[in-house]
């Protein structure tokens, strides 16, 4: 494997209950990149972060660099009010000594609400719990998928402003899902654009004309390109 | 008076374990599994009645032989849940109705605490203290699984292996609660001191410690009002647990 390179996907099919989902995809992930994947609903985006996972069986190859630690944000969590926990308790479901608790709170700026319920949470709060959970083992990469719905503007600006922190703090490479073009054109290094099949792959800016999302969406969706 | 003894150190055992067991059935609303399976239990109950040997003992094959069907109609078919475990529990019911003599059919619906020996006690704080530990290794693991399996993946954890574990404990403390409330009531010593505990807990520390107290004092005053009045103390017990749950929903945050 080339040497900044830290996954290789290649003719990646995934087949669920007899139903393809993803189909002969390809592409490579760099060290310290954002990688964003975009598509309708229903295109196999989170079915493709679960599967770089191992959650579900493939065909094909994919080949993460030899050691390397994932940390994986999921979509939703609709089980977890059914617990009475508070985000203490959260990360000490995962092994990992206090002292890293509390430095992990404190880098997502949740060591106030530390003793709060997780089912009391703002959206924004929960979702910057999810990252901070994720990344309480040191990963060198982080799947993020992003929720549908539930986050409002603000939340929403804090959690990427966070994820670009962090990223910068740890030579993160990540993985996201989302589907605000505008953080796709502010974080991102690398776009596929995915309906089971890969529609298209390049930087942001090359990728994302209105022809291409039109195809990879199948109506026309209005758009500004930001230019800073 | 050393009968009652018994009876209440038995009963505190396998109330308080089931309690705590509870925490984790809630979660993955699965407390009503219990149900069927103690339902599951009663042919086993029946043979022990008959040859006269210990209820639990009857009941464990048939409740590890419950789980097996239930865990493989899931993975056979795309039912829900909630209807095997109703397929498995009628036939339970059924097929212990055709040789369950019917003059101890009482205690094997409603079971009956308050005849245990000396040595079951012993037997059975035994038991339940190893339920405990392994609950309580295994627990943050399975919290995990319960709120999403994927997560749980993600995390290298053995999901199978550590359901494995779960489905055990939770096959145990079914055998081990017939001989307290009979094959009819053992979902509720599993659900209702962890829905009570629900009501009341703001973490995960509150919530197993008010589980295994109400799980345990439930018990306490089930068997101590059998002794006043002379009713049945299964019922009592799911009675009082019932109340306490009442109560929380006072003090619900």
């Amino acid at each position: 494997m080339k040497e900044n390179i830290i996954l290789k996907v290649k003719n990646l099919s995934v087949e669920l209950q007899g139903e393809k989902i993803l189909q002969n995809l390809s592409f490579e992930v760099r060290e310290g990149e954002v990688l964003t994947i975009l598509g309708p609903n229903g295109a196999g985006k989170t079915v493709l972060l679960k599967t770089l996972l191992g959650i579900f069986p493939y065909k094909g190859e994919i080949i993460w660099r030899k050691g390397v630690k994932i940390g994986y944000v999921p979509q939703r969590l609709p089980f977890i009010k059914n617990v009475p926990m508070t985000i203490e308790d959260f990360f000490r479901l995962k092994d990992i000594p206090e002292k890293d608790i509390r430095n992990i709170l404190k880098e997502i700026g949740l060591v106030e609400s530390s003793k709060k319920e997780i089912g009391k949470l703002s959206s924004g709060q929960f979702q910057r719990t999810l990252i901070g959970w994720a990344l309480a083992k040191n990963p060198q990469v982080l799947l993020f998928d992003e929720p549908v719905t539930g986050i409002d503007i603000k939340g929403e600006r804090t959690v990427y402003s966070l994820l670009d922190k962090l990223r910068k703090e740890r030579n993160l490479t990540i993985l996201l899902v989302t589907h605000d073009l505008s953080v796709i054109y502010k974080f991102s290094d690398f776009v596929i654009c995915l309906n089971k099949v890969s529609v298209c792959q390049g930087k942001p800016k090359e990728i994302l004309t209105p022809q291409s999302l039109q195809k990879l969406y199948g109506q026309e969706v209005k758009f500004y390109q930001h230019i800073h | 008076m050393e009968q009652v003894l018994l009876s209440l150190i038995c009963g505190i055992f396998i109330g308080a374990t089931a309690g705590y067991l509870g925490t984790l059935m809630l979660s993955k609303r699965m407390a009503l599994v219990a149900g069927p399976l103690g339902h599951l239990a009663l042919p086993g109950i029946a043979l022990a009645l008959i040859y006269g040997f210990d209820i639990s003992l009857g009941a464990f094959p048939f409740v590890i032989l419950g789980i097996t069907l239930i865990w493989l109609f899931e993975i056979r078919t795309k039912l829900p849940m909630e209807a095997l475990a109703a397929i498995v529990f009628a036939s339970g019911v059924a097929i212990a109705f055709l040789f369950l003599p019917i003059e101890q059919a009482e205690r094997a619906l409603v079971g009956d605490i308050t005849r245990v020996s000396f040595k079951e006690t012993i037997f059975t704080a035994i038991l339940c203290l190893l339920i405990c530990s392994i609950l309580k290794k295994i627990y943050p693991q399975i919290v995990l699984i319960n709120i999403s399996e994927d997560l749980a993946k993600a995390e290298k954890i053995d999901v199978k292996k550590y359901n494995f574990l779960y489905l055990g404990a939770i096959g145990l403390i079914v055998a081990l609660g017939v001989k307290v409330v009979g094959g009819l009531l053992t979902a509720a010593l599993v659900a209702i001191p962890a829905s009570t505990s629900r009501n009341l807990s703001r973490n995960l520390f509150q919530y197993s410690f008010w589980a295994v107290f109400f799980g345990a004092i439930s018990v306490v005053f089930g068997i101590l009002f059998f002794r006043l009045t002379n009713l049945p103390a299964g019922p009592l017990i799911i009675l009082m647990s019932a109340l306490f749950f009442l109560i929380s929903l006072i003090f619900k945050r």
